[in-house]
């Protein structure tokens, strides 16, 4: 017979609010994670999304995302003869703001050629670029239907079609535009001092992008295509294992630092509030626990009875937790990824803080005297 | 005659020291038989539940020692390692207050101490059952200990305590809250157990109406047995 359930039916009531207290901390808990998973993701998704297998860069950089990278557009045809390279493409970068109606929308504008690598390799609903002007795959999480109109500096686009779940590591939403439409747009949002330069042909914007990427050819080495394309010494190049790895560490290294700081706070909060409950809850059985030593139960049963019910106690509050946090998690403001493993491990962490937690109590209910039973 | 299942050879208690000390139990030395079914009165305060939880490994005496069922458990100090598991095999103690858990039903409350003493299942169901049919509870069986009467509770903590058939069984005050048939029905059982078990049952009580069913009577004033 389980002495902890029976306790725990018992106070069913009492039990179950305690439980769903502690569901909502180790619900922030687990959000904390899937906020670090979303930022992860996040920041990956724009540099995954053209599926290349090589990024080349402006030589000593390490763009263009972790820093800003310029090369010269034709540097895309000497890319693409290097032996290995299948294809290459260019594409551009920057984030604009806009106003729709009362709403601001801050987008991750990429400029590419169509027809080349760089472009949205899945469109969910409408299609691709089919124009050289004034189109736009526009990522739905932006909001704006397809077939709307949408005012950028001096041009209107009309969205073509959707991506899902496609933003930059600020999570604002990707819109893919043409290389023409895209390098207009920087030269205009550039302001005065930078068209002023352009025209005396100081920064020939309209001739640079900010990197090319390459997908290589089966059977070929991106490493080795990487170190003939850094031979032209204005160049630097990335693989794409590389350039994952480059965002990681330079963007989401502090924010995982941050979130894991958070959250490793939370569980010891957690584990100090498991420990006070569990306290009481043995507080609370002082006499129970006299009787049991007065009838011969071993300690082994009385330390059963308090563990299991403070893994119980973890156990229901963390399942409660995590059903509220994946009934929610789609409201966040920024993507919050719930994957499998994390449960999983986060579910062994709180477990074992029972167990540490439900130290305190244990040893209450060691020091328990049987003659505490005797009195009325 | 065969040996006592309790012997106690000046065993004593006392609480604090200096100034603040209370001698609960001057040394004193006690036989009680198998079969037997014995007495322990006085006045308040004179030291009966002392000597009931000296036997029990309660309290730990200050002196003396104290053989149990043929074993010397204590000899100025606990020769038995594990007392509560002592208490789980050989005594069974009934109290004023019934001390059930009130998280088990009646029939767990019972059946809790066959499990830890490692009956199997249906013999513990088996003897649950006899034992609250003898004491007339058993229509309350599935109920949990709030829901019964004083009356019923103690019949249940009697059952209980007598469920592992202990060979010792120590009451104190079993029968102040029962009514004159109940008290009459539990000496009755008691006298049962004690001559069908052979057990030694020690009974501390002021109630009038059992004395008459007791087989000797021992009288304890300020710590000494005198009578
Ligand atoms: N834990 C204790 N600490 C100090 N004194 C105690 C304690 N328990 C009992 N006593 C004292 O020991 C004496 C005997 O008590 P007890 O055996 O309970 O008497 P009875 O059961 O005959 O009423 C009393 O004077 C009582 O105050
Ligand atoms: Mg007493």
């Amino acid at each position: 017979m389980n002495l902890a359930l029976r306790d725990i039916r018992h106070h069913g009531g009492r039990f179950l609010l305690t439980c769903l207290g502690l569901a909502l901390l180790l619900g922030v808990v687990m959000s904390m994670v899937g906020i670090y998973r979303g930022l992860v993701d996040d920041a990956l998704i724009l540099v995954r999304a053209p599926a290349a297998d090589l990024w080349v860069v402006e030589g000593g950089t390490r763009g263009p995302f972790a820093e800003s990278s310029r090369i010269p557009k034709d540097s895309r045809a000497a890319v693409a003869r290097l032996a290995g390279v299948a294809e290459a493409g260019v594409v551009t970068y920057q984030t604009v703001q806009i106003h729709v109606g009362t709403r601001t929308l801050r987008l991750m504008v990429v400029g590419f050629e169509p027809g080349r690598p760089g472009g949205p390799v899945a469109v969910a609903d409408g299609h691709s670029l089919t124009r050289s002007h004034f189109e736009m795959v526009l990522d739905r999480r932006a909001g704006i239907g397809l077939g709307e109109r949408l005012r950028i500096g001096a041009d209107t686009f009309t969205v073509v079609g959707h991506t899902v779940g496609e933003v930059d590591s600020a999570g604002n939403p990707v819109a893919y535009v043409t290389l023409k439409d895209a390098q207009r747009l920087q030269f205009e949002l550039d302001g005065a001092a930078a068209r002023n330069q352009a025209v005396r042909g100081e920064a020939a914007n309209a001739n640079q992008v900010n990197a090319v990427l390459a997908r290589v050819l089966p059977g070929h080495d991106a490493v080795a295509v990487a170190r003939a394309a850094e031979r032209w010494k204005h160049l630097s190049a990335l693989t794409q294992g590389q350039q994952e790895e480059l965002l990681l560490s330079a963007v989401v290294d502090k924010a995982r630092k941050q979130i894991g700081m958070f959250t490793t706070i939370l569980l010891l909060v957690s584990a100090v509030i498991i420990a006070l409950i569990i306290h009481t809850m043995t507080m609370d059985k002082t006499r129970e626990i006299a009787t049991l030593k007065l009838i011969g139960a071993p300690d082994r049963t009385i330390l059963g009875m308090i563990v299991q019910q403070a893994l119980a106690l973890g156990g229901i509050s963390f399942a409660v937790g995590a059903g509220l946090i994946l009934a929610v998690a789609d409201h966040f403001p920024r993507r919050v990824i719930i994957v499998a493993t994390d449960v999983a491990a986060l579910s062994a962490v709180v477990a074992v803080v029972c167990i540490v937690a439900s130290v305190l109590g244990v040893r209450t209910a060691l020091k328990i005297d049987a003659a505490r039973a005797l009195g009325g | 005659m065969e040996t006592p299942i309790i012997e106690l050879r000046g065993v004593a208690k006392h609480y604090g020291e200096g100034p603040t000390r209370v001698d609960a139990l001057k040394p004193l030395d006690l036989d009680i038989h198998a079969g037997s079914l014995i007495g322990l009165l006085g006045p308040s305060g004179s030291g009966k539940s002392t000597v009931l939880n000296l036997i029990g490994g309660i309290v730990d005496p200050s002196a003396g020692r104290v053989r149990l069922d043929g074993d010397v458990v204590f000899d100025g100090r606990w020769l038995r390692r594990d007392l509560r598991r002592m208490r789980l095999e050989k005594i069974g103690f009934i109290f004023q207050f019934h001390n059930l858990i009130p998280f088990l039903s009646v029939t767990d409350n019972i059946a809790l101490v066959l499990n830890l003493a490692g009956w199997s299942r249906p013999e513990a169901e088996r003897r649950t059952l006899d034992l609250l049919e003898y004491l007339q509870v058993a229509d309350r069986a599935q109920a949990m200990p709030s829901q019964l009467s004083g009356g019923q509770a103690q019949r249940v903590a009697i059952a209980r305590a007598l469920a592992n058939r202990p060979r010792i069984i120590l009451a104190d005050e079993p029968t102040a809250a029962l009514d004159g048939e109940r008290a009459g029905i539990v000496m009755d059982l008691l006298r049962k157990v004690a001559v069908e078990q052979a057990a030694a049952v020690v009974v501390v009580t002021h109630d009038e109406k059992i004395m008459n069913r007791l087989d000797a009577t021992h009288v304890l004033r300020d710590g000494v047995l005198v009578a």
